[in-house]
């Protein structure tokens, strides 16, 4: 996982932004500078990285706005769009802008954990079941097959409503980390079928019987030998499960059983807009149009790295 | 082929088995149980409270408990009983799977319709000025969240459009039909535009595409080539060779693609008051109604799993080319 984040850093931030436009013969090409290369030749996804960086700049510097996400003003209600007030007010006379932005890292905070936590597992699953193979992928994969067939928002309410209700999580009740672990619990089955499916491929290479030749054991190569040449697959199923889970949270959230009032997340004030909708109708457009810029960005992000990773995608203009 | 659906029935039955005991480890960890809502009833005494126990076999050890549960569940189609509406469980999933399967069914339609003629245009003419919209569009039917989505059909088509035809909204914004007009199928039909429509669009734009790549692919193969060397006109090519073979793995994958199906329903009959399914389990979840939760989880996923294997079935009668051992 934390090879994984470097790595997307690493061909985020590192490289030179236009240095590579006239590939030197001496310097080495590696992947990650091939990988932006080519992500870079598709215009939306390099659009998308940059509409989706100022949306985290702009959701993180909330406290910049002069309202807060709770501060009520019985006298201006129902406030149209306007200067002072970019989107409006809501019944309680809260500033909607400074709602969204607060609830905007709450769901995207939501988004990134599920991600990696549902992404670790489903790696871990998959690994273990594609390298060794027999009753150990067995086992595992009628787990991940038990998984597949739940009607995964029908369980989700289920589990989040039974979570609430243990006595032993009382004091976490209307915790953020609730959502996330039970949008991670029901999404691990899509990167573990993925990552199975490369680790039953790729252990029959020869470099692999090389490095098992030279005496290495079977974690070094699971995780130095073969995880790191699963890295393109398994960064296009890390947007798929990042578009995943900001949907899922906002529409658990907009059900009630997602994040928790009076914490904001984008469902949620969607959901307490929902009455409001014939009056104020500028109360769901927003939180709902947040939700579906970041998705879909997140969607070309991964549009442009499956080309990028994939040697046999042709430009064609 | 009688004996390859038989074996994957047989197949089913431990994924059935470890789900069963997943939800059912699940709602007995639950503080009471089933009876959590009679504790906190003060009108009940503990006297009645444990006689209640001894009924349900609740004080017996949690094996025992879930044998007999199965065993009603499957052999006695007793799926128990509805705290909220102290109804069975069973009639309340019959009375509402219709509206679901009617809604969802129709969809489905309404989605073929549009993503295979879709699909097959934008793959034979790749990268052209209408596929470039194609794709933007279902980039965008993807990413949108249907349950934003069904209020902003609500906002245009209920409070802003009028009916040209008459008085009132130009689209109803919810439930099933006028009170009064039970057995009219034009105003059933009315009713169902919007939530047909929301329910399509994410399904189209990713058919759509999902055809477009797999019709791109059999188009580079040699048979599609032997095909216009003969002579065969394009419009032969496309549909009886090519559309053919490339409609194979969409069924695959739209039975994949079921237990998110029911997923959606929750969504859209939730904001069009649907009297379905989803609306049923919503109703539920808020109430705390677990027998209602438990049935209509366990009925689902083996619709999913029936559905999976009826899919495999076709998918065998479509393509002679595979056999069942």
């Amino acid at each position: 996982m934390l090879f994984m984040a470097g790595s997307i850093l690493e061909f985020v931030m590192n490289e030179p932004l236009n240095a590579n436009e006239t590939m030197n013969i001496q310097s080495p090409v590696t992947l990650s500078s091939l990988v932006w290369k080519r992500f870079k030749r598709h215009r939306l996804a390099l659009a998308s990285v940059v509409v989706l960086a100022m949306m985290a700049i702009l959701v993180f510097s909330a406290s910049l706005t002069p309202y807060t996400s709770t501060e009520q003003n019985p006298t201006n209600k129902y406030a149209t769009p306007s200067v002072e007030h970019w989107f409006g007010t809501d019944e309680l006379g809260r500033d909607v802008f400074t709602r969204i932005l607060y609830g905007g890292q709450i769901s995207l905070a939501v988004g990134f954990f599920s991600t990696v936590i549902s992404l670790t597992l489903g790696i871990v699953v998959g690994a273990l079941s594609g390298y060794y193979g027999g009753w150990i992928d067995n086992v595992l994969m009628r787990i991940t097959d038990t998984f597949l067939i739940m009607p995964v928002v029908f369980v989700l309410i289920l589990f989040s409503a039974l979570l609430r209700e243990l006595p032993a999580l009382a004091d976490f009740r209307s915790s953020v980390w609730l959502v996330i672990i039970a949008i991670s619990a029901f999404a691990w089955m899509w990167p573990s079928r993925i990552a199975r499916g490369l680790f039953l491929v790729l252990r029959e290479r020869e470099f692999v019987s090389a490095s098992r030749a030279l005496g290495a054991s079977d974690a070094r190569l699971i995780f130095l030998r073969i995880l790191p040449n699963c890295i393109g697959p398994l960064l296009v199923s890390a947007t798929l499960q990042m578009a995943y889970a900001i949907i899922t949270e906002s529409g658990l959230s907009y059900l009630g059983f997602g994040i928790q009032p009076p914490t904001p997340s984008w469902g949620n004030i969607l959901e307490s807009a929902q009455v409001h909708v014939y009056r104020a109708p500028w109360l769901a457009i927003f939180p709902g149009l947040m939700i579906f810029i970041t998705v879909i960005c997140i969607n070309f992000i991964g549009d442009g790295l499956r080309d990028a990773f994939d040697p046999y995608v042709v430009h064609e203009k | 082929m009688l004996t390859y659906i038989a074996r994957r029935l047989l197949q089913s039955i431990p994924i059935m088995f470890l789900l069963s005991v997943f939800l059912f480890g699940l709602v007995r960890l639950m503080p009471g149980g089933p009876l959590a809502q009679a504790e906190r009833n003060p009108n009940v005494s503990p006297e009645q409270l444990s006689l209640m126990r001894v009924r349900l076999g609740l004080d017996q050890p949690l094996p025992i408990q879930y044998i007999k549960w199965m065993k009603a569940f499957v052999l006695e189609g007793d799926w128990g009983y509805s705290i909220k509406f102290r109804k069975p469980v069973s009639e309340m999933i019959w009375d509402r799977l219709p509206a679901t399967l009617l809604l969802f069914g129709v969809s489905f339609l309404v989605t073929l319709l549009i993503a295979i003629p879709v699909g097959v245009y934008s793959a034979i003419k790749p990268y052209s000025l209408f596929d470039n919209i194609i794709t933007t569009l279902s980039f965008a039917g993807q990413s949108v969240p249907v349950y934003w989505f069904g209020l902003i059909l609500i906002l245009v088509f209920y409070l802003k459009l009028q009916n040209p035809f008459g008085d009132g909204p130009m689209f109803p914004a919810g439930s099933m039909y006028t009170i009064g007009k039970e057995d009219d199928v034009m105003d059933l039909l009315w009713h169902m535009v919007l939530p047909v429509i929301a329910t399509s669009v994410g399904w189209v734009a990713w058919y759509s595409r999902f055809l477009r790549s797999s019709m791109r692919d059999i188009l580079n193969e040699d048979f599609i080539r032997t095909a216009r060397a003969k002579g065969l006109s394009a419009r032969m090519v496309y549909f009886k060779h090519a559309l053919r073979n490339a409609l194979l793995p969409l069924v695959t994958m739209m039975a994949l693609d079921l237990p998110t199906v029911f997923g959606g329903a929750v969504f859209i009959e939730t904001i069009f008051s649907w009297p379905g399914m989803g609306r049923l389990f919503w109703d539920a979840a808020r109430g705390r109604d677990y027998p209602v939760l438990l049935a209509s989880v366990m009925i689902q996923a083996a619709l999913i799993l029936l559905f999976n294997l009826l899919a495999d079935v076709i998918y065998g009668w479509l393509d002679p080319r595979i056999r069942y051992e």
